[in-house]
């Protein structure tokens, strides 16, 4: 079908036929011509933010809990740049996302216009694609081929810059064709090494599935697999921060989440593991530890759509280039066609082992006294909402760290948070974002006092379309990670890692017209969390914790897996002077 | 930073860069890339480079098929063979990109870069300079009372040769094109 219309017309035609329903952004005087294409139809909704910073990490936690691109609209200049720390976040984490920017007009580009910006110049390092659009006949195929790229093979973020007069313009409508352009990624893996894969997983004695972001980004069916293959194996599995809900938190090969911040069980079977299965992993820093002691003994093999995360960080031994949800099908496949055999009276002994493990049971803490330990709170708030049909978000700190350690996820999509870039201010707007995908659920952001402050004025955003938010605020009244890195690293020297001057949290809800909830007392905290559930509006939780509560366990900087801090006991000259120049 | 005892070659920023595995060894490779001709493609190639800390030893560009709107960068880089498989996986990456060919390994290839020498002297340095340029097959562009402008095509090495013989004898000014590359045979 092919129509005449003008380019603003275009952007807003292309969304529908993209199949999206939302858009978050930002108006100004550059994108005039898409707010009245978008002003003259109902197709769309469009979500006004208060800063633009939040429209790209909302349109991100769309994403992530729908499984469909978000899509964000903002100005040119001040509105481009604002958005690059969304981007960037959706660039580290591999989330689809579509951000269009409006430009001065074709004609006035270079010349120090009014709110001009290289916005190609400056996101081009932080998306995966993006486009500057001259001629509006031009337009209609970038808006496609932008979906197409956005979602295929590493999903990741792009922008089009669309110039004033190129909005204005009339040109001819394409509606969307299956892609013709070049960018067509492999989503097939070679099944020679599939089947590589597969005799060693015959022959492993401790095998180990550690697995990522990427078995989520493949879709529903792939973490169904996943989940397939793990039962049928009875193998361990772990998880990145980012791939949490892939397999359930109460499946019974779950070992937990891995890492600097990971359990016991889980960061010791990855040292002592003989077959390593990473699928839709990236082996980040955060995993790893120091790489010259990470798991000395396995054979590693590496299952990612991607070909540069390939031997990027890990030389490994089975490379498998593919889409996870196609090589775990195919996988399966060859498995089952050799027998589905594996050494089980090994596997049964790996399983001893990691049971003994457990036994340490790393994540226990006591509740006493008259101050709320934030791993308490988190349990609580686990146990009052498990059975509601609950999304997570998190901002960054301590709090992200004790919510992934602390709530179950049993789901694919129902945990968003910012783990490659680790910016503070994501988990407010992204549950924005996720609440507008699903507006019966229970949405709840884990939140430190300090990182919430930092998108506080998305409050109105949640308040203007009725978004039942709920903003779960472990209020330390410190800047947490910070001040326990400065106790671990810098001889406790709290050099600014103190929350100061905090707002009554409660007053500055109700001065948004939501609601505040204050709670200290342990006594009182299951109270209070039934009262922030049974509020039909936005929430905002001001829960006082244990100011100088550590996260544990903890793998230090230049440590390997084996090296893991369990307590303050530990932490006594933990971190050499190598491991604290490490990031 | 000395006492932190880092390995060789490796800095005290990040722990990626700590990678006792891999192979220290730096290799030189000449790469073809063969992109979509749009605006902000050399952008995103050289980008690439400067934000991931590659090499670039020379970089030519133009382009080669102007129906199917292509252009061919030809990069000389260099780095331990861990870094060159990152650079052509990382290359592969951009959306614009429709192939990477890495000619030092698949196969033989030829290699030739265009340079221009302006020398100034007179007398026996004079009469040297032109002998020499004889030898190399360097053609003369543009010649006044005391300089010469040659032209000379080769391998890189045969370049930095006559660069090498001409500083002695006046070498002024130097313009290279960088190395246009292609593999051997059909
Ligand atoms: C935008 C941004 N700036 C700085 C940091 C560095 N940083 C990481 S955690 C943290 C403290 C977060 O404090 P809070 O939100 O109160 O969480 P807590 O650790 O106390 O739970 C800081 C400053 C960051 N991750 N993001
Ligand atoms: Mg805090």
């Amino acid at each position: 079908m092919t129509r005449q219309m003008t380019g603003a017309e275009m952007v807003v035609q292309a969304l529908i036929d993209q199949g999206v329903d939302t858009v978050f952004g930002y108006p100004g005087g550059a994108v005039l011509p898409i707010y009245d294409a978008i002003f003259q139809q109902n197709n769309i909704k469009h979500v006004l933010v208060r800063h633009e910073q939040g429209a790209v990490h909302a349109a991100e936690g769309y994403a992530r809990s729908t499984g469909k691109p978000g899509v964000c609209l903002v100005t040119s200049g001040p509105g481009a740049t604002n958005a690059v720390t969304g981007l960037t976040d959706a660039l580290l984490d591999s989330i689809p996302i579509i951000v269009l920017t409006g430009q001065v007009p074709t004609f006035m580009i270079g010349s120090d216009a009014f709110q001009e910006a290289d916005t190609v110049g400056i996101t081009r390092p932080c998306t995966k694609h993006n486009w500057l659009v001259k001629e509006t006949a031009a337009l209609s195929s970038v808006l496609h081929e932008a979906f197409h790229v956005a979602t295929s093979g590493r999903p990741g973020p792009v922008l089009i810059d669309i110039p004033k007069d190129v909005q204005f313009a009339s040109g001819t409508y394409n509606a969307p064709q299956p892609s013709t352009s070049h960018y067509q990624p492999t989503v097939k893996g070679d099944i020679s090494s599939i089947t590589e894969l597969v005799e060693a997983m015959e022959k492993a004695e401790r095998p180990l599935f550690y697995t990522g972001g990427g078995v989520i980004n493949s879709g529903p069916a792939a973490s169904q697999l996943l989940r397939e293959l793990v039962a049928a194996t009875n193998f361990p599995i772990t998880s990145t921060l980012m791939g949490l809900g892939a397999y359930p938190a109460s499946g019974e090969n779950w070992l937990g989440m891995l890492g600097m911040h990971g359990l016991y069980e889980a960061n010791m079977a990855m040292h002592g593991c003989d077959l390593m299965i990473n699928i839709g992993a990236r082996f980040d820093d955060r995993i790893t530890g120091v790489i010259s002691e990470f798991s000395p003994n396995s054979t590693k093999a590496h299952i990612d759509i991607d070909p540069s995360s390939i031997n990027k960080v890990i030389r490994v031994d089975i490379p498998i280039v593919g889409d996870v949800g196609h090589v775990l099908e195919d996988l399966m496949k060859v498995w089952k066609s050799r027998g589905r055999k594996t050494n089980s009276a090994a596997v049964g002994n790996w399983w001893s082992q990691i049971k003994a493990w457990q036994t340490i049971e790393c994540l226990k803490f006591t509740q006493q006294g008259k101050v709320i330990k934030p791993q308490y709170a988190l349990s609580r708030l686990e146990a009052l909402t498990k059975k509601h049909d609950r999304f997570i978000t998190t901002e960054v700190g301590q709090h992200q760290m004790w919510a992934a350690q602390y709530l179950g996820f049993e789901d694919p999509n129902r945990w968003m948070t910012s783990g490659g870039l680790g910016t503070m201010g994501y988990g407010f707007p992204a549950s924005i974002g996720v609440q507008m995908g699903h507006p019966e659920s229970l949405v709840i952001n884990v939140a430190g006092e300090a990182s919430w402050l930092m998108n506080m004025q998305e409050l109105g955003t949640a308040m203007q379309y009725n978004l039942p938010v709920k903003q779960f605020i472990l209020n330390n009244e410190r800047l947490g990670m910070v001040r326990q890195w400065q106790e671990l690293l810098h001889g406790e020297r709290y050099s600014s890692s103190w929350s100061e001057s905090l707002p009554d949290f409660v007053k500055l809800a109700e001065a948004f017209g939501a609601k505040g909830i204050l709670c200290s007392d342990p006594d009182d905290l299951d109270e209070a969390i039934m009262e922030m559930l049974n509020h039909d509006g936005p929430v905002l939780f001001d829960c006082l914790v244990e100011k100088h509560e550590n996260c544990f366990p903890m793998i230090p900087s230049g440590k390997a897996h084996n090296e893991m801090l369990l307590g303050d006991a530990d932490t006594q000259g933990a971190i050499d002077a190598k491991g604290s120049v490490l990031v | 930073m000395s006492d932190l005892n880092l390995k060789k070659g490796s800095s005290a920023k990040s722990a990626y860069n700590l990678r006792p595995n891999f192979s220290d060894i730096v290799e030189r490779h000449t790469l073809a890339v063969m992109v979509e001709n749009e605006p902000g493609v050399l952008a995103r190639v050289i980008g690439l480079f400067a934000g991931r800390g590659y090499n670039i030893e020379s970089l030519t560009v133009a382009e080669v098929d102007h129906e199917g709107k292509l252009s061919r960068i030809t990069i000389v880089t260099t780095g331990t063979p861990q870094v060159i498989e990152q650079i052509k996986a990382q290359l592969g990456r951009i959306v614009t990109v429709h192939d990477v060919h890495d000619l030092t390994v698949e196969g033989p290839s030829v290699e030739r870069e265009l340079a221009m020498f302006k020398v100034a002297g007179d007398g026996e340095k004079r009469v040297e300079a032109l002998r020499l340029a004889d030898i190399f097959r360097a053609n003369v562009v543009d010649s006044t009372l005391n300089s010469f402008v040659f032209e000379i095509t080769g391998a890189p090495e045969k370049i930095d040769a006559f660069a090498d013989l001409m500083r002695p004898l006046g070498l002024v000014e130097v313009a290279r094109t960088g190395v246009a590359a292609l593999s051997r045979g059909g």
